[in-house]
């Protein structure tokens, strides 16, 4: 699903690259934690997938598309199969539940038979029935991650990217996001979340890939948060 | 489609002081344009039916005639006629010399005056013989004219770019003015649109992200915004045209082609052409600034 050939990503007027020489596949369905401190290049791997940015050096697949030669104008297209979900949710104010997650498929110009199908489909899925017509203002931020779940999800994606999802919420929220996460991998979805909550990566016993200074210091399937 | 045009409609009324503000900048400024451009090709049309054909008009004598080098009471003799074209023609400054005789004279008095109450003023015997001269170089002028008024049997010489120039200056003042004063009104016209959108842009900057994140193409997401500043620039585009149109109906079509028939007057086909330019420049002044203005939010 996604394949790193020797990544090199330098910022403009950065003598050290934001990441280094990273090799590695991400097959189809798998759920990937990728752990590192602050400024280890998680983010931009996560935006390096979807064509945030391109790579300075070396190939990048993601979905089956060379990303490095993928036409400007072909960049939505790809990012229809890319669900996302952020720390701070970034749901749209003023606007219901229903609304925040009809939008994604709205501007995506889906047929509004299909949207009145996926989206209360979506809501049940994340847990949301009957909170439809809520504004996300009067939601917990559980309930808010949850929105931008269904809107990451409600086009379903073949990628779920999730950067970390659970960073402002409490551990038993958290608990409840993950389980979403799984359910939603066990759909067939590849995952791969940023995160910085050992807990979850601990218990949950997935791959685990380890950024430090760029480059890839771990990959480790059923792995833990802080190596030995 | 309806999300765009819900947008569309949002951001007028959210806009609504400035969306006001851009259409009467746009339709002031397209408005004064389209008057410079009116006189620009006034300007052409009456220089193309006086300014080029004739340089210097050699008025002969009649029985009539006093003043320059006429005898009184007599016309100029054949010998004379024939010594001021040989003078005229050996003349460097000179490219060619056309006689036109009474008849002639009057045939063109009476076509350019055919409506005209004007026409009954005359008769072909008041009208002179003259030699209409085409100059080599038309800004030397001066040394033909003095020449001319030199030989004998010549009752006026005139220079119509002596008379014309100054109607011409003038013209072209108006012409350059307003054709530059537009320009002014444009740029602050194509400013205050791009900072419209980008206000606009701004202000939907967590739509735009979602939707670059969820794969919305760039012409989504740009559309609203065009449609916004294109509707607000169609406007303006309109009240100028119909400015233009009642101006050309009031002004030129009901006045001023009664008053002065001899000159040749911009036509309806002028019109049509002035109100096609400034709808092109109108919609580029609109769109432009527009792609401009939202290009930080569009890059991939």
């Amino acid at each position: 699903m996604i394949t790193f050939e020797d990544v090199t990503k330098f910022y403009p007027g950065q003598d050290r690259p934001a990441l280094r020489n990273i090799n590695l596949e991400i097959a189809k369905g798998e759920f990937v934690f990728l752990v590192g401190q602050s400024g280890s290049g998680k983010s931009t791997f996560l935006r390096l997938i979807l064509r945030e940015y391109r790579p300075s050096k070396g190939t990048l697949y993601v979905a089956g598309k060379n990303l490095s030669t993928l036409n400007q104008w072909k960049v939505p297209a790809l990012r229809r199969q890319i669900g996302t979900v952020f720390q701070d949710f970034r749901l749209l104010p003023g606007k219901t539940v229903y609304e925040n997650v009809a939008f994604a498929l709205q501007v995506i110009g889906k047929p509004s038979k299909v949207i009145r199908k996926l989206v209360p489909e979506t809501l049940e899925l994340v847990g949301l029935q009957g909170k439809e017509q809520r504004l996300n203002e009067e939601l917990s931020g559980g309930e808010q991650q949850r929105v931008a779940i269904a809107r990451a999800f409600v086009n379903r994606p073949k990628i779920l990217i999730a950067d970390e999802p659970t960073g402002n919420l409490d551990p038993e929220t958290s608990v409840g996001i993950m389980k979403l996460l799984d359910r939603i991998n066990r759909s067939d979805t590849t995952v791969i979340m940023a995160t910085h909550d050992s807990t979850i990566v601990d218990q949950m016993r997935r791959r685990v890939l380890e950024l430090r200074q760029g480059e890839l210091v771990r990959d480790q399937a059923k792995g833990v948060y802080g190596a030995n | 489609m309806r999300h765009s045009l819900r947008e569309t409609w949002s951001g007028l009324r959210r806009n609504l002081a400035m969306t006001i503000a851009v259409i009467v900048t746009t339709s002031v400024s397209l408005t004064l344009f389209g008057f410079g451009l009116l006189t620009s090709q006034e300007v052409d049309l009456v220089k193309a039916r006086w300014y080029d054909k004739i340089e210097i008009s050699v008025f002969l004598c009649t029985e009539r005639t006093t003043g320059g080098t006429c005898e009184e009471g007599k016309p100029t003799t054949d010998a004379q006629r024939e010594a001021i074209k040989s003078a005229l023609e050996a003349n460097p400054e000179v490219q060619e010399v056309f006689y036109e005789s009474k008849a002639e004279a009057f045939a063109e008095f009476q076509r350019v005056f055919k409506d005209s109450p004007i026409l009954a003023s005359r008769t072909e015997e008041q009208m002179q013989d003259s030699f209409r001269i085409k100059l080599v170089n038309p800004e030397n002028y001066q040394g033909v004219v003095s020449e001319a008024q030199g030989l004998q049997g010549i009752q006026n010489v005139q220079d119509l770019r002596g008379v014309l120039d100054p109607v011409f200056s003038t013209l072209n003042a108006l012409k350059w003015g307003t054709i530059g004063m537009s320009l002014l009104l444009l740029l602050a016209a194509a400013l205050q649109i791009s900072t419209t959108i980008r206000m606009a842009a701004f202000t939907r900057r967590r739509e735009i992200g979602i939707m670059r994140l969820v794969g919305a193409s760039n012409f989504y997401i740009l559309l609203p915004f065009l449609l916004e500043s294109l509707i607000a620039a169609l406007i303006g585009v309109l009240i100028a045209g119909g400015a233009l149109v009642a101006t050309y109906f009031l002004v030129v079509d009901r006045t001023a082609r009664a008053a002065l028939p001899a000159l040749p007057w911009v036509g309806p086909s002028h019109i049509l052409l002035t109100v096609g330019v400034i709808a092109a420049v109108g919609i580029l002044l609109s769109i432009i600034p527009t792609l401009l203005a939202t290009r930080k939010y569009l890059r991939i």
